[in-house]
């Protein structure tokens, strides 16, 4: 293999200017190698889904670059996959369109596009929603659709800002698993974002926990668990080995920005 | 001092009549009502309106002059229906209002869009269109007149000054609406902006706008009159103002109810055939 699949250079972001500049990002760099499933982690407002926008090409870097496979991306573009946290679905298109609808730039036919959003959405196993509309879904089964949208066009990477936030802890954890199942499948590489460390050991091969603002890259922890991963691993040793360290580390962050006596 | 009940313990609630529950939820705030009750109440509600105006007119409390019984404007209507009168002057304001909102819409909904998804087209929109929107739409009328004379065209400016200025703003509002993660995607599944906004913008607002029109086309039925009454050689208002002139009251009463049954029927349309055109936006709120 040449080079990394993903890489982001010494990000900076500033919003604002002046005395009212908020630094969002400041030197946030690292590389994903292909098909690797990388989580970003962090306290809630250090920059983690500012980078995630900036990495889709939805929002503009004030310096640094983000390349995918050795090129530089300019906007965003069909390489790149998101999910966003956000029910995304179209409500005015069946599901089966949902994921249709991403498929229309690809040289295709018909009865292939058809053919290629069935599959995803069997995938996610929601191949007999396929004719409801996204109001008829619950939260969990749109964002298994959105999955599906993103995976069918094949991206280079997916990109997910805490995909499962606004889901209850029971859907949540059904989902991190149906997530896992399907990437262990599918094979991508992933960069994932979110405030919980449990989704994150669960999901990952590596696990950036990034500083508070301006965010950074941290700590950078490769979580070698076996796969396929079953939600027995929760209670491992191994895996609260994990936690109690990526924990102790996002602590220190949040201890910073709060005056909560401890 | 009641006893407490002891930390996990819930106390099993007091039996309630099923009828005592349901009289309470009906009159609860925005409690729930069963549809027939519903149907019951509106229909005593018109009956309650039109017995108060058959008993006034009955007992005389002022001449028949001024207040007409139901019947009689009942019997007036059968007679201007049967000899054609009513039907051609109900046709000529629909026909008014039909072109006049059509050409309105053809201008309001695209600019609309158009300033609720470019920030420099509201710049140079949106503040005159929110100025002009506060002038009166009746101070245009002698205006109209002078520019327009008072053939259909007139009609129709008035028609569009009443309805214009407030469609695009609407709009504007139910573009901006849209949320902004469909846009995101749209950019992310490698789209350009007039696919957005022909695939994705359009679509998402689509039921809004339509509400709009379904706002404004009411509100285009006070200019129509405002305009036939002024000056016109027939429709309803133009049947109205005739009226006053002869003293014929049932007549003028005839003619604003029948502007108002012309007007929800219009409105119940457009909300039938809303309803079947976004049936997605139905599941969405449900």
């Amino acid at each position: 293999m040449t080079g990394p699949k993903f890489s982001v250079v010494g990000l900076r972001k500033v919003f604002g200017e002046d005395e009212r500049a908020v630094v969002a990002l400041d030197g946030a760099s690292f590389e994903l190698v292909e098909n690797e499933f990388a989580t970003l982690v962090g306290t809630s407002g250090c920059g983690k889904s500012t980078l995630l926008m900036i990495a889709a090409g939805l929002e503009e870097e004030t310096e640094g670059q983000v390349l995918v496979n050795g090129t530089p991306i300019v906007g965003p573009g069909r390489d790149r996959g998101m999910v966003f946290q956000t029910y995304t679905l179209f409500p005015w298109l069946t599901v089966q369109n949902n994921v249709e609808f991403a498929l229309r730039a690809e040289p295709m036919s018909k009865a292939e596009r058809r053919r290629v959003a069935s599959e995803h959405l069997a995938l996610v196993g929601l191949d007999q929603f396929a004719d409801s509309y996204p109001g008829q879904l619950s939260g969990g089964m749109r964002q298994r659709v959105a999955i599906a949208r993103a995976l069918s066009y094949r991206p280079e990477i997916l990109l997910m800002d805490e995909p499962f936030g606004a889901l209850d802890a029971q859907t949540r954890q059904l989902m991190q698993e149906l997530l896992t199942r399907v990437w262990e499948q599918h094979r991508l590489t992933v960069l994932f974002v979110t405030h919980d460390i449990d989704e994150a050991v669960f999901l990952s091969d590596r696990v950036l926990v990034m500083t508070n603002r301006p965010g950074r890259i941290k700590l950078d922890v490769p979580i070698q668990l076996e796969r396929p991963r079953r939600f027995q691993l929760i209670s491992s040793i191994e895996f609260l080995e994990y936690k109690a360290r990526l924990l102790a580390s996002v602590r220190e962050e949040s201890l910073k920005t709060t005056d909560v006596a401890v | 001092m009641p006893p407490t009940p002891a930390a996990g313990v819930t106390l099993a609630p007091a039996a309630v009549p099923v009828s005592r529950r349901r009289r309470r939820k009906a009159t609860r705030l925005y409690g729930p009502l069963d549809p027939r009750i519903y149907f019951s109440v509106t229909v005593a509600a018109f009956a309650v309106m039109l017995a108060a105006w058959w008993l006034a007119a009955a007992l005389n409390v002022t001449s028949e002059l001024f207040l007409p019984s139901p019947d009689q404007v009942w019997s007036r209507g059968v007679e201007l229906g049967r000899d054609g009168t009513l039907e051609s002057a109900a046709w000529e304001s629909f026909r008014r209002i039909t072109i006049g909102f059509l050409i309105s819409t053809a201008f309001g909904v695209p600019i609309g869009i158009l300033i609720g998804t470019y920030r420099i087209a509201e710049a140079a929109i949106e503040p005159p269109v929110g100025f002009i929107r506060y002038m009166p739409a009746v101070a245009f009328v002698p205006l109209s007149i002078v520019w327009f004379g008072v053939g259909e065209n007139q009609k129709y400016v008035l028609i569009f000054i009443g309805t214009f200025f407030q469609q695009v703003l609407m709009v504007m509002d139910d573009v901006k609406r849209v949320p902004r993660e469909y846009i995101d995607i749209g950019y992310t599944l490698g789209l350009k902006d007039p696919r957005i906004l022909l695939r994705i913008i359009f679509p998402a607002s689509a039921p809004a706008i339509w509400d709009t029109l379904r706002i404004t086309l009411g509100w285009a039925w006070t200019w129509l009159v405002v305009a036939e009454l002024v000056a016109a050689p027939n429709g309803l208002g133009h049947m109205i103002l005739t009226a006053q002139r002869y003293f014929e009251t049932d007549t003028i009463f005839l003619g604003i109810l029948v502007i108002g049954l012309l007007g929800l029927a219009m409105d119940q349309t457009m909300k039938i055939i809303g309803r079947r055109l976004f049936r997605w936006a139905e599941t969405q709120r449900g």
